[in-house]
């Protein structure tokens, strides 16, 4: 821990956020804005087990938060994965500007 | 520079480097690989900052599990070689400059606050950075939470008490067997009689 400091770690988990907003905002492709938004989910974890060991070091607490994070990522991943599946039957394509079924 | 700090900064540029090019490559494959070298990098922060539980946790759901499945479906719905379209230029021209003024000033916010540790996580900072100058075993009694041991993660996970995880736990569990019967119902294929 010498010499990394908190705001080391909080600059890698801003990076990665912003990083999947970017990745989110230019694709089109929904796998890959899927993938974005599990980069912004792994920047929250950092952000809760990073504020855990430096500032609450006695408390167990943001470790559980990871824990239900990741295991509410997991499900949210595989629900969209699925619907993605089922998209790419009808249309015959994952781009979300095809997927214009509600759209009127 | 001591081999502490270049670890943690080899560790930051495969995250940010395998998360930047997770979000640009235009071929698809890549960048779920590039994705699993920026998780595999995250799990990696996470043995440094000495929790291994979630490391292993981090390794097995995201590297052995959500991008498995992420290149099972790009095999499912792609055709070998696509290159995904360049997005319209306008559209990364705002993307980056947002996204960039954004992080900068959430950046200025992070560099002026004051963050401060209770005083009971400082002095069991202090105990473990002690017993590690002396090259001594850590005091396990004393530092219970600063490596913290499955049992310890189990036993608050499963207690009922004040600061129990119980009901969440359970909660989740709920979800994942919705989840599971969602995707169930959502992917599976209708026979139709023709």
């Amino acid at each position: 821990m010498n010499g990394i400091g908190l705001e080391h770690i909080l600059f890698i988990s801003t990076a990665l956020f912003f990083i999947g907003v970017y990745g989110f905002l230019t694709r089109k492709n929904m796998i890959t804005m899927l993938m974005a938004i599990e980069l912004i989910l792994n920047s929250i974890n950092i952000n809760f087990l990073a504020f855990n060991k430096y500032l609450y070091a006695d408390k167990l607490d943001g470790l559980f938060f990871t824990i239900f994070i990741i295991a509410i990522a997991a499900a949210e991943a595989s629900v969209a994965i699925a619907i993605i599946i089922h998209l790419y039957r009808s249309l015959k394509s994952i781009d979300v500007d095809d997927a214009d079924l509600m759209k009127f | 520079m001591s081999a502490s700090q270049i670890i943690f900064y080899i560790i930051a540029a495969v995250i940010i480097g395998g998360g930047i090019l997770a979000v640009t490559s235009r071929k698809i494959f890549r960048a779920a690989v590039y994705l699993l070298f920026s998780l595999l990098g995250i799990a990696g922060l996470y043995f440094y900052l000495n929790y291994e539980f979630i490391a292993a946790v981090q390794i097995v759901v995201y590297v052995g599990g959500i991008v498995v499945l992420i290149i099972f479906s790009v095999f499912l719905t792609h055709a070998s070689g696509d290159v995904m379209k360049k997005p319209v230029l306008w559209r990364s021209v705002f993307s980056a400059l947002a996204v960039i003024f954004a992080a900068a000033l959430t950046l200025l916010f992070i560099s002026e606050q004051k963050f401060t540790a209770t005083a009971k996580s400082i002095e069991i900072t202090q105990n473990n950075a002690a017993a590690l100058a002396q090259n001594s075993t850590v005091d396990s009694t004393k530092n219970i939470h600063f490596f913290p041991a499955v049992k310890d993660i189990g036993k608050q996970m499963l207690s009922t008490t004040e600061h129990g995880y119980i009901l969440p736990f359970e909660v989740v569990s709920m979800l994942l067997l919705a989840a599971l019967i969602g995707c169930i119902v959502i992917a599976i294929k209708i026979k139709t009689k023709e």
